[in-house]
């Protein structure tokens, strides 16, 4: 069935209306681009055919490649021979190039959003008019999943705006309003959605209609400048070489490849810096980087937020009303996130000042919000009106869901448990968010363990993506349905993992601050630990996160497993650098203005001078390699990702990744701690955790899981079929 | 192997590089075209027919700098015109390694006489006017790490611990060093007043030696890279390379950086037999020179590889020098050079540098070599070594003997 519907009308306009059976949103496909290609031809040897508009039939415009249908390409662009690889990769380009030489004038009438090869399409026409409607987006995301606007967009945009302009567009993949997009010489106009179509014909029509595109007329040269030879071109890329490093740290070769596209193409007449493009772009996709960012932060983020690991047979559950217990700063947090998806939340705590303090929060936010102007002040008010301020637990009889955030003691839990459960409908699901007590043993203290599950979320919650969802032994099916139907409502992403010590994301995390404090302990200075963990990719260094978290709270954790475990704890290396700061020396991290950081009044923190008198330094001869320390910092998250699947904690290398990255913000650019690990190949990965093992210590040791995969030859993600 | 000598090494003084510099209204191929005519008039008996070839260092080749600038000097000046030129470009060591070129084609036994030397118009032709791939291109910046030199600099000093306070009091020792050189009539030798074309003199002395320099003057200045570094990327990118580091330290300002200048400076090399033809004698003979490549994004730590490279050639050690000259790029450099070599201060640099006299990119090289082989004559010092720190990470150096 075709896509593209071709209505000539007496004008002798051919409209071309992009609509995708069965699809919500256009995507383009090899096959969508061989319709478009015939449409096209079909256009082009009507002689009664004068102007072309190409339109959608959707409420979006198109919103760009079919990342979900693209592994096939992928795989054939990553395994056929470079030459035959370029040709099937770059058959859009091909397609549009047509499209803007054909001969006759064509419009895109841009009815609603055109997002990376959608915007490319209009790109490559001659009139771009769009629909005056805020929530249009326009622009070239690709580079948030590693990729490079491969149709054109490198080439055409900075020949319409420049290349200063261009810039922002491509490197941060920033999408912008019709309004923003025709200030900045992108569109040519915006007009009420009702009356697009009869403007894009109305310019076929008239006397201002051209076929040929900017770039092709004689003389034409790239606004702005371009090239070494121009001076401010020179300063341009001087500058922007630079900040897209510093930015990038080397991690994301697409920022690289655009700045490349754009400096080498901008100097080529378009059809060849069209090839160019073409050439990095598929560098792209033959590289890691690309492929393992499109499957984590697209794909498989997507079926999470679509409740892929939802059981069948449970019945759709609506929240109404929550009741949210504790308003520390993770309940208010949590309270805010969902009253501002219109849901009633019973904010309880000790007693009604507490609980009025947790709402405190919520009107900071409401406040900071309607200062910027994100929210109406009466959006705000009807938010704060929903969060009920109160220390009193008959105000839950008739609440939907329970989420518990109290002090991390079991004690008060199993209390706040029972005269929870005492007030609430017997059927209610109860949530608690703690973020390493094991949630089988915390349901001992439920009349009804069956309904009771964890739901870890991330502070700050407001801005925190990701949910951790913990099933204990007893949780029922319907518990955990339940609760991933909560997190949808309030936009969430959820993982799901079964209980353990820590779960999937606690103890996760804990070997990336546990590493960083073993390093220090080797000798090696606190600067390049830092430096390592950012190369990595990590957001903040091992240290740093240290003192986000609390080394006190370190300290507690270790101590409270020392106390469950007795004989059977191994401490790591890491426990006596928690002691030696917090116990000798009273540094907790940030809370107190002293951790590994010192955290001097309106200046920005530096690393604390007594850190060499505790650890001191080695020579720099006999530092490890670099590559080792990022890789050690890396690989300590990664193989624990790899024990908690063996203990049956993680069931999917997706909830791995996908937590790993929004939870974590695990080094984004591998896909997260499994993909990477895939990339690297299993049996390399066992070799080079057998070196690091001698090196550094026999936590690196390879898991079983590992040494089994490697020699079945199996991968945590198979591989997909090859299709050109 | 025929052993090359230095006839005679002239220079002008420098000029400030700027539209109200006492050279500013030379253009830089009359600059150089002075020089080589100095030489020319100094030595009567050098039948300039002999001169086999003017190798110049030059920077910024392009504009009025561009196309052979060497060749161009040649032909208005008094030279046959049999005599060809080549420009070269090792960024701020061209002039030395075109003195290194000069030596080689003697030793060759291929020439009789060359000339090398170099010249830059910095008020004409602006630092950097030839763009380049390595800043500009993102496939090569962004895979070496490129930083402008400067923010190098700056990552010297902070790497092995040079202060604000260190590189002023560098500074202001350059400076009292400089003027009392001039006061004391050490530069004479190879002084050659600049003229204009009715003959009249623009400049006989550097222009920007300020001797009242002091740690109080100095310190007021503003760091010259830190806005750079910060609001570009640059410190960032740096720290990617040099990641031991917290943040870097920005230590360098005009004050401790050399001066941006106009000049040109010029050595005869030749044969012991040339000379004698000539009724020349040579002043000192060339022992050994290299070039070497170092780390692109610290860029500026190569005159110590490049140094123990030509003394390895000359079977020396750094005890066997009694007399050193290192390029006052940035005040930075120096100290890192002379710590790790661990050379008496009043063994290098006794005249001062570019930080006190100016920094004229393409002849610098051989401005150095001049003031070398002027102080160990004055100073009866038999061996000396010249050397510069250069852009991409490089570094020349060349050993001089007295004869």
């Amino acid at each position: 069935m075709s896509s593209i519907s071709y209505q000539v009308d007496a004008d002798g306009i051919a409209t071309l209306t992009i609509d995708q059976p069965g699809k919500s949103m256009n995507v383009i496909s090899p096959d969508f681009t061989e319709e478009l290609s015939e449409a096209i031809e079909r256009a082009a040897a009507d002689a009664s055919v004068k102007g072309i508009v190409v339109t959608s039939g959707k409420s979006s415009f198109v919103a760009g490649a079919d990342l979900i249908g693209m592994s096939g390409m992928i795989e054939h662009a990553r395994n056929a021979p470079a030459a035959e690889a370029l040709k099937v990769s770059s058959r859009l380009t091909e397609v549009l190039r047509r499209l803007e030489t054909i001969g006759k004038p064509v419009a895109t009438a841009i009815n609603g959003t055109a997002l990376g090869g959608g915007f490319e399409i209009a790109l490559a026409t001659h009139y771009r008019v769009a629909a005056d409607d805020e929530a249009i987006k326009i622009g070239q995301p690709e580079v948030q999943v590693g990729l490079l606007p491969g149709a054109g967009g490198t080439q055409r945009i900075p020949r319409l705006i420049g290349i200063m302009a261009s810039a922002p567009l491509l490197l941060e993949g920033k999408p912008l309003s019709p309004q923003q997009a025709k200030s900045s010489g992108l569109i040519h106009d915006v007009v009420p959605a009702g009356e697009l179509l009869a403007k894009a014909k109305a310019w076929l029509l008239s006397p201002q209609a051209e076929s040929v595109q900017p770039w092709d007329e004689k003389g034409f040269k790239v606004p702005g400048g371009a090239g070494g030879m121009h001076p401010a071109a020179a300063q341009l890329f001087m500058a922007a070489n630079a900040m897209t490093r510093d930015k990038t740290l080397g991690n994301y070769p697409a920022a690289q490849a655009i700045l490349s596209a754009v400096y080498e193409g901008t100097q080529a007449p378009i059809d060849l810096g069209l090839k160019i493009e073409a050439k990095y772009f598929l560098s792209l996709l033959r590289g890691p980087v690309a492929p393992a960012m499109i499957r984590t932060l697209f794909v498989n983020k997507g079926r999470a937020d679509k409740l892929v690991r939802r059981p069948q047979g449970v019945p759709k559950a609506k929240f109404n009303k929550i009741g949210m217990l504790g308003a520390g700063m993770m309940g208010a947090a949590i309270a805010y996130v969902a009253a501002s998806h219109g849901i009633e939340v019973v904010l309880l705590d000790r007693d009604v000042e507490a609980a009025e303090r947790g709402k405190g929060y919520a009107r900071k936010l409401v406040e900071k919000a309607t200062s910027r102007r994100k929210m109406t002040a009466a959006d705000g008010e009807a938010l704060l009106a929903r969060i009920h301020a109160t220390a009193d637990y008959a105000d839950l009889a008739d609440v939907d869901y329970i989420i518990e955030a109290v002090f991390e003691d079991r004690a008060i839990k199993a209390d706040v448990t029972k005269k929870v459960e005492a007030v609430i409908r017997p059927g209610v699901i109860f949530g608690s968010n703690t973020s390493t007590i094991p949630i089988t043993s915390l349901a001992e203290a439920s009349e009804r363990p069956e309904h009771f599950i964890g739901i870890h979320f991330f502070s700050p919650a407001e801005k925190m993506p990701l949910v951790e969802i913990i099933r204990g032994k007893k949780t029922s099916d319907e518990a955990l349905a339940v609760t991933l139907d909560f997190v949808q409502a309030i936009r969430k992403t959820p993982i799901v993992v079964n209980d353990g010590r820590g779960f999937f994301t606690s103890r996760f995390c804990m070997n990336y601050i546990g590493e960083g404090e073993i390093m220090l302990t080797e000798g090696i200075p606190a600067a390049l630990i830092e430096n390592a963990g950012k190369l990595a990719g990590m957001p903040v260094g091992p240290l740093a996160l240290a003192d986000e978290t609390a080394i006190d709270l370190g300290w507690k954790i270790h101590q409270a497993t020392e106390a469950d475990l007795g004989d059977a704890y191994k401490p790591s290396a890491a426990i006596g650098v928690m002691e030696a700061m917090y116990v000798k020396n009273g540094r907790a991290g940030r809370k107190n203005g002293k951790g590994f950081y010192d955290y001097p009044e309106g200046a920005q923190k530096t690393l604390w001078a007594g850190l060499a008198d505790l650890f001191p330094v080695k020579p720099e001869s006999e530092w490890p390699r670099f590559d080792d320390l990022k890789k050690r910092l890396l690989f300590a998250q990664a193989l624990d990702a790899v024990r908690t699947m063996e203990e049956g904690v993680l069931t999917d290398a997706e909830d791995g990744d996908v937590g790993g990255i929004f939870g974590l913000g695990f080094a984004p650019y591998t896909g997260g701690p499994l993909s990477m690990l895939d990339t690297i190949g299993i049996a390399n990965v066992v070799a080079e955790c057998e070196r690091l093992a001698a090196t550094y210590g026999e936590r690196f040791s390879p898991p079983q899981l590992l040494r089994d995969m490697a020699a079945e030859g199996r991968t945590f993600y198979p591989a997909p079929k090859a299709a050109a | 192997m025929v052993d090359a000598y230095v006839f005679d090494a002239v220079r002008t003084p420098r000029g400030k590089g700027k539209k109200d510099g006492a050279l500013h209204e030379v253009t830089p191929v009359k600059l150089a075209a002075q020089m080589l005519d100095a030489v020319r008039e100094r030595n009567p008996g050098l039948d300039t027919r002999d001169v086999e070839d003017v190798i110049l260092g030059c920077v910024s080749p392009v504009g009025e700098q561009g196309a052979d600038i060497a060749r161009t000097a040649v032909m208005i000046s008094g030279y046959d015109e049999s005599v060809p030129g080549v420009q070269v470009n090792r960024f701020c060591a061209s002039g030395l390694e075109a003195i290194n070129m000069a030596a080689a084609k003697v030793m060759s036994g291929q020439s009789p006489f060359i000339v090398g030397g170099g010249v830059e118009s910095m008020s004409r032709v602006p630092m950097a006017s030839d763009g380049g791939a390595w800043p500009i291109d993102p496939a090569v910046a962004y895979s070496t790490y490129f930083v402008p030199q400067g923010i190098s600099a700056d990552l010297i000093a902070t790497k092995w611990g040079y202060s604000r306070d260190d590189v002023d009091a560098y500074s202001v020792e350059s400076h009292k060093r400089a003027a009392q050189s001039w006061a004391e009539g050490r530069f004479a030798k190879s002084i050659v007043p600049v003229k204009d074309i009715l003959g009249i003199t623009l400049l006989d002395k550097d222009e920007m030696i300020r001797p009242d320099a002091s740690m109080e003057s100095l310190g007021s200045l503003k760091p010259s890279f830190a806005d750079m570094g910060k609001n570009y990327g640059f410190d960032g990118v740096a720290l990617q390379k040099y990641p031991e580091i917290e943040r870097i330290d920005h230590v360098h300002t005009p004050g401790n950086s050399s001066g941006i200048v106009d000049g040109a400076a010029v050595a005869l090399i030749g044969s012991k037999d040339a000379g004698e033809k000539a009724g020349m004698k040579p002043r000192a003979r060339i022992r050994s020179f290299a070039s070497i490549g170092s780390e692109p994004t610290i860029m500026l730590t190569g005159p110590s590889f490049a140094a123990e490279r030509a003394l390895a050639k000359a079977g020396m050690t750094k005890a066997d020098i009694d007399l050193w000259e290192l390029n006052e790029a940035f005040a930075s450099v120096v100290l890192r050079f002379r710590d790790l070599l661990d050379i008496a201060p009043d063994k290098l640099n006794v005249n001062g540098g570019a930080i006190a006299m100016g920094h004229p990119l393409g002849a610098t090289g051989a401005m150095v070599f001049g003031t070398l082989l002027d102080e160990m004559e004055r100073r009866g010092a038999a061996t000396g070594l010249v050397t510069l720190c250069i852009g991409a990470g490089m570094g020349t150096a060349t050993i001089l003997e007295l004869v």
